[in-house]
């Protein structure tokens, strides 16, 4: 499986590299910001995409509206601090597939890694 | 400032810091920050605007800071990189979007991406014109401040903020 990160924190990168390292997966492209996703998307071809909502240059709202316009399959999950139920009803409008707010144990982000891996493998 | 936006800090300081650091936060009582404005070592600071503007710092002492970003990092990191301002950077982040997620429902607020600053005995200058709450926090790692300065902007607020910048 490959899955591909997108924060503008490295910090945040490195916790969520090491929980999918803990899941067994090692094949991981990061990204900082929603333009830079944009450019390693195609080559890379993730599973599964984790994308932060604030980020400079593009935010990952903006990035998974484009992404869906060439890619409306593979799963997303938006993992950020906006937790409002506005901005979570917007972010599935605009088509993630699960949704996790920071901050987050390890554990937390495993489950809701697995739940959309198993429930987008299904349907 | 309402009061109201204070608690929101408190509970999101302590969640942050319990659940990516494991770290317990003694929260002390808070006080309007006068003249005397406390110096700092290291600080995150982070923008609001929207339905509820101004600014909010996390700053610490630099023993406390580097002990906070080991237990979030897993590794020392040294003050000077850039690893060592993003830790600070996402842990305020973590901080202000918790907190503006239980303000009243209604109100749309987004928060800037953050900004770092490492150098011993700094200051942080934050609007005059908003009151500044100080929040004391001690962990088993040493002590930091929250700084909030935040007020609603009301229709009125944003009519005389657009007059001044016509002025």
């Amino acid at each position: 499986m490959k899955v591909m990160l997108i924060d503008d924190s490295k910090t945040m990168r490195n916790i969520q590299r090491s929980v999918l390292r803990q899941l067994g997966i090692e094949q991981v492209e990061e990204a900082c910001d929603g333009q830079d996703a944009l450019s390693k998307v195609g080559a890379f071809q993730p599973d599964l995409i984790l994308v932060d909502w604030n980020m400079p240059n593009m935010d990952g709202l903006s990035f998974i509206k484009a992404f869906r316009k060439q890619d409306k399959t593979t799963p997303l999950i938006m993992v950020t601090t906006e937790a409002e139920k506005s901005r979570v009803i917007e972010a599935i409008k605009a088509g993630v597939n699960n949704y996790l707010v920071k901050p987050f144990t390890p554990d937390l982000l495993s489950q809701r890694i697995n739940e959309t891996i198993s429930k987008c493998s299904a349907s | 400032m309402d009061a109201g936006y204070i608690t929101p800090f408190v509970k999101s300081i302590q969640n942050v810091f319990s659940t990516m650091l494991q770290l317990p936060v003694t929260v002390n009582d808070p006080a309007i920050k006068t003249g005397n404005s406390p110096s700092h070592d290291v600080s995150g600071i982070i923008g609001m605007s929207g339905d509820v503007t101004g600014s909010v710092v996390l700053s610490f002492k630099m023993e406390t800071a580097d002990a906070v970003v080991a237990l979030f990092c897993g590794e020392r990191l040294e003050r000077d990189s850039a690893d060592f301002a993003d830790a600070i950077g996402e842990l305020v982040n973590m901080v202000c979007g918790g907190a503006k997620a239980m303000f009243n429902d209604k109100k749309r607020v987004s928060i800037s991406c953050p900004s770092v600053i490492v150098g011993s005995d700094h200051g942080v200058s934050l609007p005059s014109d908003i009151p500044c709450v100080l929040i004391p926090c001690t962990t088993d790692c040493g002590e930091f401040v929250i700084e909030v300065a935040i007020r609603e902007t009301t229709p009125s607020s944003e009519a005389s903020e657009q007059a001044a910048a016509n002025a």
